[in-house]
């Protein structure tokens, strides 16, 4: 790295790992760009790209927090269909035979039960590893075969559909905001991140600690609104095809106009992961739990020294691993529109690679949010990327079980050069 | 006489089929600083670590202000302003200076959030007295020296208006200037009328810290001398045979 942009990046405090993740996700999305002729980077196939990754994204927040905490969690894309099947189940056979067909109670309850269900199982899970110390290897291991044999055991192997219509919009694939709302919520995005930057300058000012001058302030203002606008003119470029706009004008019985188009905007799961990448942000870093599962990864007897109870807060995470989990069977149930036995197989693969690629240490302690849902969508533009080329899967499965690898050695690497363990 | 701070009487604890520590009394007084001498293994540690919540005795009670306590837990002992500087430091070697100093107890926002700056802000305050060296608040305790680390830990036993302080080998890690900055800070807290454990291996540095001396072996009391009435050969001999020799022959 040239002298001149190193000072930028120190000045602008921005995380190395971070730029080089972007870099690889942009050096991935250039190679296939040019491979596939012109294809990746549309917004018809990252629109596509972000759906696919959304169930996974939610999961690997939660994955950082488990794996900070020393711990592992194997059971995730079990407790994914098992919570899949039942939410299936109870919106398919039992909700509307006491709201009706349609009625808009049938998702909320749905919803619940399902966030009420992971956070019960990942808590139970929790307290067998906090509370009777069995290693999480072993009780995740053990849920892995319990819960995917129990989605088996409620759905006898059918799959069931179809999912209630408001359900499935949760999915992104039918539910998307439009163009106009995508703007608001991105003006409303661009507005909080500059009072951030503003509130938080002011509060150093006023301690008399050291800040960033101010051209450093207005730089990085300008490049992160300019990626909330960024992402958001690609979501809402790409356009519904005119079949579908021609077929849902027919079935209100008008006459499309002529030269009517419009474009679709964020996918409603899409917002589901923004809102969980927030809310896992400031858990992680501006609450007394959060800052508990980083001081207990980086060294438990001085968490426990300090009066930190870390069983129950072992019990907490996996509870937040379960809750994170059942959003992540809702979103990607909605999006297939039914509930089968195998929804979710080798997602907690998936799930630990994209925290791990993310700069999650197995070794506890350290990792971020950001980092994790970014390694999802890394892994998810590896695979679609092959699987536009036509690479073939099992040869897929070889290069990404590679990429794996020497994503985590890179990072040794670079932990080493930085000296940050 | 006055009410002893703290007194710990006929403190016991096994681990398995081991006394580690066997039927031991000790106590400090407001404004004393009190040594625990012996080998490694004699107890000392252990003996401690049952003040600050770390372990929980099997027999015996303990004492503040003549008052009995039950001391349960970490947090207990800290609700008793019992603060402690372990030997490990236990420090979260992640976090930064701030976020160690202020673990389990951090500033709040009125939204409940913990306030980052704020804690900073104290954090630069307590460590221009203790240490005004440190600079380096917003690094991992990781990439700091061993007499920064330990600056860190002592900030954190000191910050919360502690009463009865616990130091289990403060200086092992130190260089001189380090060593004796300690030393400082231990007569200043004493004068403010904390009463102080001190842990240490270094028999000289005891005899001229500390009011009075109490010699552990394999988990029993030899016994306890004020310094002034002892030689650096008695507390030795004690340390290494388990007696005072002047005591034998009087």
């Amino acid at each position: 790295m040239s002298n001149g942009l190193g000072n930028i990046i120190k000045t602008l405090q921005l995380d190395t790992r971070l730029l080089g993740m972007i870099g690889a996700f942009v050096l991935i999305a250039l190679v296939f760009h040019i491979a596939t002729g012109g294809t990746f980077l549309t917004p018809r196939n990252l629109f596509t790209l972000t759906l696919q990754t959304a169930s996974v994204a939610v999961m690997a927040t939660g994955m950082v927090f488990v794996i900070v905490t020393r711990n592992i969690d194997l059971s995730i894309g079990s407790l994914l269909g098992i919570i899949g099947m039942l939410m299936g189940v109870v919106q398919v056979q039992v909700l509307p035979e006491i709201f009706g067909f349609g009625s808009p109670m049938i998702w909320i309850i749905t919803v619940a039960i399902g966030l009420a269900l992971g956070a019960a199982i990942g808590g139970f899970q929790g307290w067998l590893i906090g509370y009777l110390a069995i290693p999480s290897f072993i009780v995740t291991l053990g849920g892995l075969l319990i819960w995917r044999g129990g989605a088996w055991w409620v759905s006898r192997g059918t799959t069931i559909s179809p999912l209630d219509p408001s359900f499935v919009m949760l999915g992104g694939a039918t539910g998307t905001i439009g163009v106009t709302a995508s703007w608001i919520l991105a003006l409303v995005g661009s507005a909080l991140t500059i009072y951030g930057l503003a509130n938080n300058r002011r509060k150093y000012i006023s301690h008399d600690f050291a800040v960033k001058p101010l051209w450093a302030e207005y730089l990085l203002g300008a490049i992160l609104v300019g990626a909330i606008c960024g992402i958001t003119a690609i979501m809402n470029a790409y356009m519904v095809p005119t079949r579908i706009l021609e077929r849902r004008f027919a079935a209100e019985g008008l006459e499309m106009p002529e030269g009517y188009t419009e474009a679709y905007g964020f996918p409603i799961s899409v917002l589901i992961v923004l809102a969980v990448a927030i809310a896992m942000t400031v858990i992680a870093r501006k609450t007394r739990f959060g800052r508990y599962v980083f001081a207990m990864g980086g060294n438990p007897d001085a968490a426990e020294l300090s009066g930190i109870n870390t069983r129950l807060l072992t019990v907490k995470v996996f509870a937040l691993m379960g809750a994170l989990t059942a959003i992540a069977a809702v979103i990607a149930s909605a999006r297939l529109g039914s509930a089968g036995s195998s929804l979710g197989e080798l997602d907690e693969l998936r799930v630990i690679a994209a925290a791990v690629i993310g700069g999650t240490a197995l070794a506890g302690g350290v990792g971020t949010i950001y980092g994790a849902i970014l390694g999802a969508f890394i892994m998810q533009a590896l695979v679609s990327g092959m699987g536009m080329v036509g690479v073939d899967s099992p040869l897929q499965n070889m290069i990404v079980g590679g990429v794996l690898i020497v994503a985590v050695w890179v990072d040794i690497l670079y932990r080493r050069k930085t000296g940050d363990a | 006489m006055t009410t002893p701070l703290l007194e710990m009487r006929n403190i016991s604890i096994h681990f398995g089929g081991i006394k580690a520590v066997d039927d031991v009394s000790i106590d400090v007084m407001p404004g004393e600083v009190v040594g625990l001498l012996g080998h490694n293994g004699a107890g000392k540690s252990t003996l401690i670590k049952i003040l600050s919540g770390a372990y929980k005795k099997d027999s015996g009670e303990i004492y503040v202000d003549g008052k009995k306590v039950e001391i349960n837990s970490p947090r207990d002992a800290r609700d008793l302003n019992i603060e402690t500087i372990y030997q490990t430091l236990a420090l979260s070697d992640n976090l930064d200076a701030a976020s160690n100093l202020f673990l389990g107890r951090e500033i709040v926002t009125r939204f409940g959030l913990v306030d980052d700056t704020a804690m900073e802000a104290e954090s630069r305050k307590i460590m221009a007295r203790l240490n005004p060296n440190f600079q380096r608040f917003s690094e991992p305790v990781r990439s700091l020296s061993g007499g920064q680390r330990q600056s860190v830990a002592i900030a954190r036993a000191v910050y919360f208006n502690a009463r009865i302080l616990i130091m289990d080998e403060p200086t092992a890690a130190l260089g001189v200037h380090e060593t004796a900055m300690v030393a400082d800070l231990i007569k200043e807290l004493k004068a403010q009328g904390l009463g102080i454990f001190l842990i240490s291996h270094d028999t000289r540095e005891m005899m001229e810290l500390c009011d009075r001396v109490s010699v552990m072996k394999n988990g029993q009391l030899v016994g306890t001398e004020r310094v002034e009435d002892v030689t650096e050969d008695d507390i030795l001999s004690m340390i290494i045979l388990g007696k005072n020799p002047k005591r034998e022959m009087a």
